[in-house]
């Protein structure tokens, strides 16, 4: 019977849509060749509703309609059909979508999910709602890096939803945080999905990136906070998990230190181990083994202490040219701060043991630098090296870019170092350094204070899930947004290391690389082809004057700023329910991006809204691609209603982060600001 | 009649495999260039040209193979409730109506546009040029293949509007193969089913 409804929702909205042409048509006065366009518009709205592929809707409707709009000109309406084509073809920003996608089916291949999830769930045991934060944060981290909403759906479908409801989660709940999370990867940078708005609107892709950063990182923020108050008001719904589930097993080694101190587990690690080193109470445990649990172990002070040192000199050069370089290392640690903090601190004001996360997360900022010593490691470094030069211009990003091709420098590390250095200053000034440099230390203190050995063993799985994948998204995206590359050589270079990163874990093999590329192939040709099909279909409808009639009749209900914001979002947010993201940005975007103007909104900060608001596409009925994904993995017994129940409030909470942007466009435009104006 | 048809299926897909390569050949001509820039100081102009080229190709091939695998977007609203004989009218209709003429409007204007440029042996504009008319030429090629590939389409339709259900696909990788993922992450469907009944046990108790 379900069915029946579904199809009803579809057969009303096309009646609607054809009969408000209707009604549009009749009434005007003389029907003009800008009828005919938003005739046509309507049509193609009915026709991708039917089902057939959108690229060749778009593609056939448009020749016709451009044929008529020529006066039936065959000549003119073939070379315009042509160049349109070309036009795609040579397109040097569509150009990175092929390679975003390869890298993200290579990182995807890496298999990395699993473990991701393990370790973050171990490590926010103690937050409420536990499960549900290390889900959206594994989908936010994974989704982010691949991009693949699908898979991320799916592959946490298996993973934590089986270990959610198995936990006594609520169904509803579960759900709606793993489809909720799965869909961040199309907004947080670097999404397919900005690329694709920025060649449909031409705006730049890179302060797309930049300017989608915190808006992205904020609605993670968001359902990360919207978990934990459900866990805490009602924990019947995301009850803690019992102790045996957060158990860790320790190495027989460390066991063995431990033997004749009573409450091993809970032992700081740091005296332990010292102690042991000196061989006091080592149980003869090799003293190899000790070296490297210490050498873990104290990883995070090195970098701390060696980004402290870099980072003085740099604050403290008197060269002026500098100065502009020390500021751009200030802002990098602002924008990936609030990465970690925004995930951390939310946990951090609303539970009580604030100090796990936050300890947890400075440590990503610090620890970052230093993944496993292999030589994948080593080049995660270099890369992330290239997102930030401290001192010197052009010869430092050579160095790392070099790095980052294979040859590993230790140089780059070092800058590398630098990057996530700036631990707090924002200012270059020695004030501004003195302030950051005790927070860092009062960090530090916290974390050897807290860090058990227990603790160090979730924080080893972190060193070899959480940190590579932050690191591969921050060396990408850094460099794109720092202008040290362009998005096409950071996304070429991002697919090379999503290759290194499966090699790393043993999963590249020729299969896999086959796989990867056919999937590449298929994907890019969809998108593409559909901005062939658009391309057409956009210039008939400008020949046609429907662009004209449509911000005639705009301008004509004399409408506000807000009013028009409020009136364009509530359309693209309606669009949702029947069409997917790709249609709604290739088609509607350029209808709406020439009013814009009129209103003085900036199509950057348009884009942004567009870019939160198209995140409810996923998640509306009857065509949120999430559910079904997630639907086709669960147990029997959950239903596709019990699943779009869970996401609704999700897509609440997206509708508030739209809000909450508008209220504060500087969350958006703050770091394109800074940096590009 | 059959077999021309699972032919030209296989045309289409064998392409397409074959210039999906060409992402690979992409990264890494890229990260070369990235390396000989910054590293050896060595920037190579045709390089950007030669990017876009191969991006180019990559997808306008794929097209093809795509379409044969049925990747090509489709808005779902309805499509996926009918029943498959309504979906191949549907198809059916719409191939006739935009698909065909759009299509072979591509491939004919494509046809004389690449034309013009092989005539003159079109170069791009940069300092060390690389010829650009097999470029253009792969938009007639495309559109072709993709003609070739829609008018195996329509005859599925028919194929399914006779017999009521949809003639099937050889198989391909797909972008979210349940199967799959579930090995890789060590899943298996009992303990899906052992979660099910775990979880509605729970609730009975409370």
């Amino acid at each position: 019977m379900k069915i029946r409804k579904e199809l009803w929702f579809g057969f009303i909205l096309m009646a609607m849509i054809l009969a408000g042409t209707a009604v549009m048509l009749l009434s005007a006065d003389k029907v003009t060749n800008g009828h005919l366009g938003l005739m046509m518009l309507a049509l193609v709205v009915v026709a991708i509703m039917m089902g057939f592929p959108t690229a060749f809707t778009l593609m056939g409707m448009g020749m016709i309609f451009t044929w008529i709009a020529y006066e039936r000109d065959t000549n003119k309406t073939l070379t315009l059909m042509v160049q349109s084509a070309f036009k795609v073809m040579s397109n040097d920003v569509l150009i990175s979508i092929p390679l975003f996608v390869f890298m993200g089916y290579l990182v995807e291949r890496a298999n990395l999910i699993e473990k991701l999830f393990r370790s973050l769930h171990l490590a926010m045991a103690r937050v409420p709602g536990s499960l549900a934060v290390a889900t959206l944060l594994t989908c936010a981290v994974f989704a982010t890096a691949t991009g693949i909403v699908g898979a991320v759906v799916t592959l946490m479908g298996l993973l934590a939803f089986p270990q959610m409801l198995r936990a006594g989660y609520d169904t509803r709940l579960a759900a709606g945080a793993i489809t909720a999370g799965g869909c961040l990867g199309i907004l947080i940078p670097p999404s397919v999905m900005l690329i694709v708005y920025g060649a449909t609107a031409g705006v730049s892709v890179v302060q797309l990136y930049a300017g989608a950063l915190f808006p992205g990182l904020m609605l993670a923020g968001l359902y990360i906070i919207y978990v934990i108050i459900i866990a805490k008001l009602k924990p019947h719904l995301a009850p803690p998990l019992p102790e045996s589930e957060r158990h860790i097993d320790l190495p027989a080694l460390t066991q063995k230190l431990l033997a004749n101190v009573s409450s091993g587990v809970k032992t700081r690690a740091l005296p332990a181990l010292l102690t042991g080193m000196r061989g006091e109470r080592n149980n003869g445990v090799p003293i190899g083994h000790i070296a490297r649990q210490l050498g873990i172990a104290l990883l995070p002070l090195i970098v701390f202490t060696g980004v402290s040192l870099l980072s003085y000199r740099v604050a403290t050069s008197p060269v002026e040219a500098e100065a502009p370089v020390a500021a751009n290392s200030g802002m990098q640690s602002l924008e990936e701060k609030p990465a970690e903090a925004s995930s951390g601190a939310s946990s951090g004001g609303l539970a009580e043991p604030p100090s796990d996360d936050k300890a947890e997360k400075k440590e990503s900022s610090t620890g970052l630098a230093e993944p496993p010593s292999d030589d994948k490691a080593e080049k995660k470094e270099a890369s992330s090296g290239l997102a930030e030069p401290p001192g010197a211009a052009a010869s430092e990003p050579a160095a790392a870019k070099a790095a980052n091709t294979g040859v590993s420098e230790p140089p780059s590390s070092e800058t590398a170092k630098a990057a996530d250095a700036s631990t707090g200053e924002r200012v270059p000034a020695p004030k501004g350094y003195w302030i950051g440099l005790a927070v860092g230390a009062a960090v530090m203190l916290f974390f050897y204070a807290w860090l058990s050995f227990a603790r160090l063993e979730i924080f080893k799985m972190l060193l070899s899930s959480f940190f590579p994948l932050v690191v591969l998204i921050l060396a990408v995206l850094g460099s794109i947004v720092f202008g040290l590359a362009t998005p096409t050589e950071a996304a070429a270079v991002g697919a090379f290391g999503g290759a290194l990163l499966a090699a790393a874990y043993g999963r590249l093999n020729f299969g896999v690389v086959k796989e990867s590329a056919f999937l590449t192939a298929k994907t890019s040709a969809m998108v593409c082809w559909l901005f062939v099909g658009s391309a057409i279909f956009s210039a008939a409808f400008a020949l046609l004057g429907g662009q004209e009639l449509v911000e005639n009749w705009v301008m004509s209900m004399n409408l506000t700023k807000f009013q028009f914001l409020l009136l364009s979002q509530a359309i693209i947010f309606i669009l949702g329910w029947p069409l997917e993201w790709t249609e709604i940005i290739v088609i509607f975007m350029p209808i709406f991006i020439p009013l814009l103007d009129n209103f003085g909104v900036d199509p950057l900060f348009f884009g942004l809204l567009v870019a939160l608001n198209l995140q409810t596409a996923f998640l509306s009925p009857p065509v949120a691609m999430a559910a079904f994904y997630l639907k086709g993995v669960s147990p029997p017994h959950v239903t596709l209603n019990q699943i779009f129940a869970g996401m609704l409030p999700f897509m609440g909470i997206q509708v508030l982060a739209i809000v909450i942007l508008y209220a504060f466009p500087q969350i958006g435009m703050w770091l394109p600001t800074v940096l590009y104006r | 009649m059959q077999k021309i048809l699972l032919l030209v299926d296989r045309i289409s897909t064998w392409v397409g495999q074959l210039f999906s390569w060409l992402i690979v050949v992409l990264t890494l001509l890229i990260c070369w260039e990235v390396f000989s820039r910054y590293a050896l100081n060595k920037p190579h102009g045709w390089v950007l040209d030669a990017q876009i080229i191969l991006y180019g190709t990559l997808f306008m091939m794929a097209g093809a193979y795509t379409l044969a695998k049925n990747n090509h977007v489709r808005g779902d609203v309805l499509y996926g409730f009918f029943k498959p004989r309504t979906q191949a009218w549907i198809d059916l209709i719409l191939y006739i109506a935009f698909f065909l003429p759009g299509v072979f409007a591509m491939a004919w204007a494509g046809w004389t546009f690449a034309a013009d440029a092989v005539a003159i042996r079109e170069q791009t504009f940069s300092a060390d040029p690389l010829p650009i008319y097999p470029f253009k030429a792969i938009i007639p090629i495309a559109a072709f293949m993709l003609l070739a590939q829609g008018i195996v389409e329509i005859v599925r339709c028919v194929a399914c509007i006779k017999n009521g259900a949809w003639p099937s696909r050889e198989q391909d990788v797909e972008e979210v193969d349940v199967e799959k993922l579930k090995e890789m992450v060590n899943v298996k469907d009992d303990d899906i089913v052992a979660a099910g009944q775990a979880a509605l046990k729970k609730a009975g108790q409370s």
